[in-house]
Order: C-alpha cells, then structure tokens, then sequence
C-alpha cells in the first residue's frame, strides 16, 4: 500500500479513527508520519490529519484574521502550524475556531466530568449570588425594602468571597 | 531515590498478575493537567518553563503516594536510562526528548508517574496490573484532588480542563489497557476486532510500534474522546469493550485448539526451541517468540510460574534494557547477542513444553499442509 500523503513510499504506518461516524482510516510511510508527528495516535496531527482541520483553520483564518491571544501572545497563525494552543486563555480567544474543530473531535461540546473543588465553590457561589439577585428583585417590586436591604447585604458578602476564591485560583 | 535505585527495583505493575492477567497485561489511566497562569510548556519561554517547573516539582514530591520516590529535572537523567523508562511506559517518547525546564516523580513502585511541562505542564498516570481501570481512575483522580489543592489548574466550566492541544480537553483522561492477543492473530480475526473497537470511538495500536501488526501481539486499547462524557462512564464503556474482546481472545484460543492444534504446538514448540538455543536474537523476534510462549503458558502447555519469566523477558529483552545490563556502550549485534544470552539463561530452568501425544487428525493435517 502506498502511503496517503507523498503516494511514493511504502506505507508502514496505518491508522484508523471514527470522525463523524464515519471510520476513517489513513496509510502513511514513515517519513511522512514522522514529520505530520503521527508518532502518537493521540496527538492533534492525525486528528487534524483525519478531521480536516487544516482546512477548518484556514477558512476561519479570514473571518479572524489577526487574532491573537492577549495573555500570551499565540496566534491563528500559530494554533495552524502547531495544531496546540499557547495558554489557557487561548482557549476563549480562540473559542470560535475551536467550537466547529471540537465539535468534530469529541463526543460533545460540554465538559461533564469532573470539576475541581476550588472551581465548584465559585460555580455554587455565583449561582447564590443569581438566585438573590432575583430575589433582590422580586423584594423591590413588591415594595419590600428592608427585606430588599438584607438582600444586598447578603449579595456583596457572597461576592466579595467570590473575589477571595478568585484570587486563590 | 536515584535513577539506579528506581530502575533496579522490580516494576510491580509487570510482574504481579491482576483480575484478567492471561490476557490484560496492564490498565492504565492519565490526566492532563495545565497551570492558569503559565503559558503551556510547548508555547512558555525557557525560563517561564523553568517557572512553572519549580511550582510544579515540590508539590507533586509531597503527595502521600510519593513518600518514597525519584524525581529529576530531564536534563539530568541520561539518554540511556530515558529510554528505559520509556520502554517500561513510565514517560512517553517525547517526554524522553526533552531537557532543561521539564521534569518527572515516579513513586518507588513504579506504579504512579508524574511528568512535568511534556505537552502539558502535568501528564500524571498510574497503572496496575490486569484489568482494573476503575482502580487505577480511583488512583490518579486521588492524586489530581491532592494536587488541585495545591495548584491552580486551568479549568473552565464549559471546556472543562484546558489542555495544550484540542483532542485533551475536557476530562483530559486517557484510559488504556495493554491486551496480549495470540489467539486472534494467529486466527486472522484482529483486523476485524480491531474495526469494531474503532467503531466505538476507541483507539486500537500496538505496544512498541504503530501498525496494527503489534510487536508481541500485544494492543492497546485506549479512548479517543475527553469531552462530553464523565470519566466514570468512560471507565465503564471502555471496561467493557475490553471485557469483549477478552472473551473473543478466548474462543479463538478454544477454536485454535480444536481446530488447528497442530499450529499451536508447532508455534509454542518452536518458540521455546529458538528461544533457548538462539545465540543472537533482534528484539522484534524475541517479543514475537516470547509471546508464542506465553500463550503456550495459558493453555498449560507450559508450567504456570513461567509467565513471569516471560512477562519480565518481555520487558528486559527490550534495546534499551538490553544496553543497560550491559553498562557499556553495545553496537546492535552486541545487544543481539547479549538478549539471546539473557533469554536462554532465564529459560534455562523451564522444562520444554509438554503437547498431548497421539497423531493430530486428519482436518488438522490437511489445514496446515
Ligand atoms: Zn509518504
Ligand atoms: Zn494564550
């Protein structure tokens, strides 16, 4: 078998993957494999290789010409060559291209494992903080403004733990 | 502990037999982890890198798991002894490669390994014996909780845990099994298993190598995706797909036997001869052979205590185990000749296999001609 991308050398790398539903499977010569860096079947090469995430990259390229990341410096440009991001902030900078490529890659879109202690406090503190806020509203419309007070109190002191839990993480 | 002391202990994972040991060699689980504010390892400058190494380093040293255990900045472990590692699946290959700014722990036991700035700023794994994934989840999610206390890792809600490169994100788990699968080999079957596995969304290659023609006839079977199911049901569904192809390793094992026993023996029986009289031996036929052995080990051809001989061989007939032995430099038809020297030795105890006497049938015969 010929390998897929130079279609010269003897393809000595095979590999297969489910894109879509869709069995995919993909014949590469050593050379070839060794500079897509399909040493390892987990790595984003093959997933880019068998998803058409090069293409995905660079259709977005146009519409989001110039991104790049505030916190590190990393662009579009960069996310194509590598096919990795620069930090963790890269992931909202570029969240638009992401979503079409993730969408492709994975079982969902949302993340349902598990999450991190210190993340779940803030998760459950802001959702507090929404639930008194409605709270806050309904006093305020119905003319009850002690209660509307206690309330507000309450909001900023869960906020200001907010801050702290920030701060920590 | 130094390098030597972690490398001359006996890996437990490879010796001890565990739930399902004839087949599944071993289960593994690994999280990806990232700091929030540090660059990732592959994108960080050499001295952010450095950063993050020294925030990383001391905390994952004081986890309870590595109260005895070696740890080192990659730059001060030798080329030989990270490809040691390496080929006891301890660090990846590109882990292997790098140097300055990057790190590894490994407890005593060889059973939890923690890499620092890889792909990620913490690659973190823990294995066991046979198949346990569930057990070995419980392991690394224990070690993760302890380290979140201590580090700020990036997580957001919706993504979950931001990773380097897209196919991690989320879960940033991989779970694997390493699978020895004679009998579907020697019967043509794998291509079929390994297509339906792929069909589930998993991720079938070999242990040493990546065509599907694995060396040792040994797979691993792995998950593709991190986003959108909980680790526990990954466990689960992955366990078991393993659980299947377990049972179809065994009927064709069965059907080997009834069908085409002749095969068997003249496999089992030629392993065993070429093994204690080669004297050199490339360690692409050593696995070969050594895994003709250990099927011949299942089917009781063979005592059952020779297993671990085999499954340590296995990891000892290796190039670089082979070259570490040595404690010189060897040129490859040294180390041919020194593996072919280690294998007889360790064989040299095991009587030859017993096959069952009396003439093999007539649809047997006509089969092999
Ligand atoms: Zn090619
Ligand atoms: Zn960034």
């Amino acid at each position: 078998m010929l390998c897929y991308i130079c279609k010269q050398k003897e393809a000595t790398v095979h590999l297969a993957q489910i894109a879509e539903g869709q069995m995919q499977k993909i014949d590469l010569c050593d050379e070839c494999a060794k500079e897509k860096g399909v040493q390892d079947v987990t790595s984003v090469s093959l997933a880019s290789l068998l998803m058409g995430m090069a293409g995905a990259v660079e259709e977005t390229k146009t519409e989001q010409h110039g991104v790049q990341c505030p916190v590190c410096g990393f662009t579009q440009a960069d996310f194509k060559k590598t096919g990795r991001l620069g930090c963790s902030a890269c992931w909202e900078t570029f969240d638009a291209a992401l979503h079409p490529l993730l969408k492709a890659m994975h079982k969902g879109e949302r993340h349902s494992g598990k999450i991190p202690s210190k993340a779940a406090d803030s998760m459950a503190l802001n959702m507090k903080i929404k639930e008194l806020a409605d709270e806050l509203e309904r006093a305020v419309r119905s003319e009850k403004y002690e209660d509307a007070a206690q309330i507000r109190d309450q909001i900023r002191e869960l906020e200001s733990k907010l801050k702290t839990a920030r701060v920590r993480t | 502990m130094n390098i030597e002391q972690l490398l001359s202990n006996p890996t437990e994972w490879i010796f001890n037999e565990g739930p399902n040991g004839k087949i599944v060699l071993s289960s593994r689980v690994r999280l990806a982890r990232n700091l929030r504010n540090h660059p990732f390892p592959g994108w960080a400058k050499k001295a952010e890198r450095q950063r993050a190494l020294e925030a990383i380093l001391p905390v994952v040293e004081a986890l309870p798991e590595m109260k005895e255990h070696f740890a080192s900045s990659m730059d001060n472990i030798s080329a030989i002894d990270k490809q040691v590692l390496v080929e006891r699946h301890l660090i990846s290959r590109e882990h292997a490669a790098k140097n300055v700014g990057s790190g590894l722990v490994i407890n005593e036991k060889e059973t939890i390994s923690v890499m620092i700035n890889e792909e990620d700023h913490l690659r973190m794994q823990a294995v066991k014996s046979g198949l346990q994934l569930k057990n070995v989840f419980k392991c690394i999610d224990k070690v993760d909780t302890e380290l979140e206390e201590q580090l700020d890792f990036a997580f957001s809600p919706r993504m979950g845990f931001l990773t380097a490169c897209p196919t991690n994100v989320g879960t940033g788990m991989r779970a694997s099994a390493m699978l020895h699968l004679p009998a579907l080999v020697l019967s043509d079957q794998i291509n079929q298993v390994v297509q339906a596995v792929n069909k589930l969304g998993l991720a079938v290659r070999g242990l040493y190598g990546e065509g599907t023609e694995a060396l040792g006839n040994v797979f691993q079977v792995s998950n593709q995706t991190t986003l959108g199911e909980r680790e526990v049901d990954l466990v689960e569904r992955l366990n078991k797909v393993i659980l299947q192809i377990i049972e179809h390793e065994e009927n064709a094992r069965i059907t080997l036997l009834e069908k085409k026993v002749n095969l068997v023996y003249d496999q089992v029986g030629r392993a065993y001869g070429v093994l204690t009289n080669s004297y050199t031996i490339t360690s692409k036929e050593a696995l070969n052979l050594l895994s003709m052995l250990r099927m011949g080990v299942d089917l009781e051809l063979l005592p059952a205590t020779t297993r671990g001989v085999v499954d340590e061989l296995m990891v000892l007939a290796q190039p670089a185990h082979v070259q570490k032995a040595a404690e010189r430099k060897l040129t490859a038809e040294e180390r041919d000749c020194m593996r072919a020297e280690l294998i007889r030795q360790r064989l040299s105890k095991i009587s030859r296999p017993t096959m069952e006497q009396g003439p093999a049938s007539k649809q047997d015969e006509t089969e092999t001609a």
